[in-house]
């Protein structure tokens, strides 16, 4: 047997062996959730299904879920098989990866697709009634409106667009396509001129020397005004390719450059710095959700 | 014809209409109806991916191509997926006369467990981990060899310093007269007025990009979106 393989055996067969008595030896175990039933109309006398809420251990009505537990040492594995790539690619690894494409393609299908844009923008639409005393009620209230048959367009340039998939007549899908990089490229020329053009500048046009309520100047204040105007005109100058960098023009853009470096190395920063609360937040999960080792937020008895 | 002009006057007749709306209140309407039909056609466009990917990756499995168990794997989880969440399978309404109504990721659904227990999971640990690559790159390439790269080293330290605990104690003797210079100060400067005035050039320098992009599409200078004509 391999050295590597030696290695890696004797840690799962010790992580496994943690597990266990962990799970078996501590007080309260570990990687379990709980749940307790809710009525889910609780107004109503007739209505007397039930529902099930997350509730913690020590609520007298906690019972334990095997679907939630299983989900949790599910969340558990993929957290782990996700991490194992630091070392290594690795069949947990690709497994896991695997699961993520498959899972958020249809994921975004279903919620962004289907049930937030095709039943209520398409189809409760072109068929209130049906829709509202199907999956949308509140349609129906106070009266389901009239079908709007202008809708008919988007569903035969939906299926236009589904043409694509075709061996043959793809380019019957540049139509749709072509509606939408037209809406896309108007109301983006128009938001972006609008929101970051005219905006950006309109917040640059601020004034050089404040003077504070006793009409005296305040340094401070007219130093970073000063700066932050100057340095918008400095990267300016240096994205500006119109005229050759050199002389006054060339030593402005120097700085603006130096502007833009300070700019990256900040937008650096809060890039690891959220990448380390996103980390932080699964090594939590690993200690305190999944083995118990840990209970900052008072959960459950304590660790 | 109607391959690549009648698309570019698509293109044009609607861009025109999106930014006349601007300008002509009365033509905003049909503003918010083109965006629900753009809405539409995107669900349509998740259905042409979803397709794709579930026959390339039917292909990879049927030809018994390396990797092909990992299709396997990709197509039931994609499968799955899809199906509990258009059947709604565990969602319960809040209506007993409408099951269908309840939300389609109502606590206690299979879409719910998915989401919670497998994609959560999944795409934290997958951004967590460029953390450390984040960190490894930053390693092998930032070196201060010249002005610049030393002002990004230094932006970067103080500003991850000046934003976490260490920094303020590591500078906590400082009087409050100098609080400029303390770590938390100096973040408030680089943030306040560097990066204010590089974020604010970067954004008006994209604005017009996309200004002189749209414009090229609008009046069919660029129609490199309707790829060549084999397509």
């Amino acid at each position: 047997m391999k050295r590597e393989t030696i290695i890696w055996t004797v840690l799962f067969v010790a992580g496994g062996l943690f597990l266990v008595v962990r799970g078996t030896q501590s007080d309260h175990g570990l990687g379990r959730q709980y749940v307790k039933q809710v009525r889910v109309n609780p107004q109503s006398a007739t209505d007397l299904r039930v529902k099930f809420k997350e509730a913690p251990p020590t609520d007298r009505q906690a019972q334990l879920s095997i679907p939630r537990t299983v989900g949790l040492w599910v969340a558990a594995f993929f957290t782990l098989a996700i991490l194992s790539f630091l070392y290594r690619d690795n069949i947990f690894y690709k497994i896991a990866e695997s699961v993520m494409v498959g899972v958020s393609a249809a994921w975004y299908m279903v919620t962004a697709g289907f049930w937030e844009a095709i039943i209520p923008k398409l189809l409760a639409n072109l068929a209130p009634e049906t829709i509202g005393s199907w999956a949308l009620p509140d349609l129906l209230k106070p009266k389901p409106p009239d079908p709007k048959l202008l809708s008919l367009v988007p569903l035969v340039l939906g299926i236009m667009l589904l043409c694509r998939l075709l061996p043959r007549g793809g380019w019957i899908g540049r139509w749709p396509l072509a509606f939408i990089v037209g809406v896309f490229a108007g109301i983006r020329m128009i938001g972006f001129l609008e929101a970051d053009f005219v905006s950006q500048i309109r917040s640059s046009i601020i004034p050089l020397v404040v003077m504070t309520d006793a009409g005296r100047v305040n340094l401070w204040a007219s130093l970073r005004n000063t700066g932050l105007v100057f340095g918008v005109l400095a990267c300016l100058a240096y994205f500006f390719f119109s005229v050759e960098h050199r002389g006054l023009v060339g030593r402005l853009a120097r700085v603006g450059v130096w502007y833009l470096m300070i700019t990256f190395g900040a937008s650096f920063a809060f890039t690891v710095m959220g990448r380390i609360a996103l980390l932080a937040g699964r090594i939590t999960f690993l200690f305190d959700d999944w083995l118990w080792l840990i209970d900052p937020a008072g959960k459950r008895w304590g660790p | 014809m109607l391959k690549s002009t009648f698309p570019w006057l698509i293109v044009a007749v609607t861009g025109c209409v999106m930014i006349a709306a601007f300008f002509v209140p009365p033509l905003a309407e049909w503003k918010n109806e083109a965006g629900a039909w753009f809405e539409i056609l995107a669900a349509m466009a998740f259905v042409v991916g979803g397709a794709n990917l579930f026959a390339q990756h039917l292909k990879k499995i049927s030809a018994r191509r390396a990797g092909w168990g990992y299709s396997a794997v990709t197509l039931f989880s994609f499968v799955v997926t899809l199906v509990v969440g258009l059947f709604k399978v565990g969602v319960i309404g809040e209506d007993p006369n409408y099951p269908w109504a309840g939300h389609y990721q109502a606590e206690g659904s299979a879409l719910w467990w998915l989401y919670q227990f497998a994609y959560q999971p999944l795409i934290g640990t997958m951004f967590a981990l460029l953390a450390f690559y984040v960190a490894s790159a930053a390693f092998r390439a930032f070196r201060a060899k010249n002005t610049e790269a030393t002002m990004l080293l230094t932006a970067a330290f103080i500003v991850l310093l000046g934003r976490t605990y260490a920094g303020t104690w590591l500078t906590s003797a400082v009087p409050d007269d100098y609080s400029a210079l303390t770590f938390p100060g100096m973040t408030a400067i680089i943030l306040g007025v560097f990066n204010t005035a590089g974020q604010r050039a970067i954004m008006i320098g994209i604005a017009l990009g996309v200004a002189a992009t749209s414009l090229k599409v609008l009046l069919g200078v660029d129609r490199s979106y309707l790829g060549s004509d084999g397509d």
